[in-house]
């Protein structure tokens, strides 16, 4: 087994991927506790990583944040208000009506296309992250795409 | 606060950190100070890279290692203080878990040589209880992880020759100038 990195090498490195993906799993107000939660349950966890892909390892623990998170909320649509600063910290920052639809997904896909465009993670690692197969993960992307190119037609 | 500088601040309430460091500058360049929960345990020399000195300290004590200035900010005041010729001694609790045996027991003897003074490798030797090892009181103190702190500037080759150090020979004779030992 190789080493592990020290940690704040992880945070230095996948901190944006992480952000990013969080608030589009859950939306910018929640995306900065779900932050914190993911890395500090990452930080305990970590002399016994093992998984040589560290990135997905953390995108796991984020995904299963976001998962609790919405558990707890009972899945709340993001609120419009919020939108103009979610578009502000969305990597490219693109319109707002695109994320209010990605918001709108079901989880599956939401978490796909979140990872996929705001993590720009490949399917395989997606598929890790999600445990799922790399299939599986382009499916859902594919059918977040879809959906998302019909409402916004 | 920042959403990375809350998570440090909770990742050390909740103890999580066990390998604190900080960069500081000094006379001689950049420093990188390391600290555990028991005190500094690293202070690493501009010369040496500073990613790779935090990869050891991940392998060999814990890859739960985060930038935490904090934790060396009692650390850095001295350092400072002792640059500008304030400071004689430090008080700092020292983490000794990166030195073994013999060589923990040279660089214990070295921590005793006081400010202004100088020894000797086979002083060292004889302190930590092997007058003829001096050539291994030479490997303990050229590895030692908490230099400037642990004086080993202070220990000369016998006839007074400076030797080697780890930050450079030109900055072992300028630390034994502060010192007014030469």
């Amino acid at each position: 087994m190789t080493a592990l990195p020290p940690f704040q090498e992880l945070l230095d490195r996948h901190q944006g991927d992480v952000l990013g993906f969080l608030i589009s799993a859950v939306g910018p107000q929640e995306a900065e506790e779900c932050f914190q939660e993911t890395f500090l349950a990452a930080l305990r966890a970590y002399p016994e990583a093992e998984d040589r892909n560290l990135r997905s390892w953390l995108m796991t623990i984020a995904h299963h944040k976001a998962i609790d998170h919405h558990r707890a909320r009972g899945r709340a649509p993001i609120p419009v208000e919020e939108l103009p600063e979610l578009v502000a910290a969305s990597p490219n920052g693109s319109d707002p009506g695109l994320w209010q639809a990605v918001s709108a997904l079901p989880p599956k896909q939401r978490t796909s296309v979140a990872l996929r465009f705001a993590a720009d993670m490949p399917y395989r690692e997606i598929g890790k992250a999600l445990d799922c197969s790399a299939d599986a993960a382009r499916r859902n992307v594919h059918e977040g795409l879809k959906r998302l190119r019909r409402e916004l037609a | 606060m920042s959403v990375v500088a809350e998570f440090i601040d909770r990742a050390e309430r909740e103890g999580l950190i066990e390998v604190a460091y900080a960069e500081m500058d000094s006379p001689f360049g950049p420093l990188l100070l390391a600290a555990t929960e028991s005190g500094l345990v690293r202070v690493a020399f501009d010369g040496e890279v500073h990613d790779e000195v935090l990869g050891d300290l991940a392998g060999e004590i814990s890859p739960r290692v985060l930038e935490l200035p904090g934790r060396l900010d009692d650390a850095r005041r001295q350092l400072d203080r002792y640059f500008e010729g304030r400071l004689r001694d430090f008080s700092l609790p020292l983490d000794w878990q990166l030195s073994h045996g013999f060589r923990r027991k040279v660089l214990r003897a070295t921590a005793r040589v006081p400010y202004g003074a100088t020894s000797t490798y086979s002083d060292m030797a004889a302190e930590a209880g092997s007058p003829r090892a001096y050539r291994a009181a030479g490997t303990a103190l050229a590895t030692n992880p908490i230099p400037i702190v642990v004086p080993c500037h202070r220990i000369l080759r016998s006839g007074g020759v400076i030797g080697n150090y780890g930050g450079g020979p030109e900055m072992k004779e300028k630390l034994l100038h502060l010192e007014g030992a030469i």
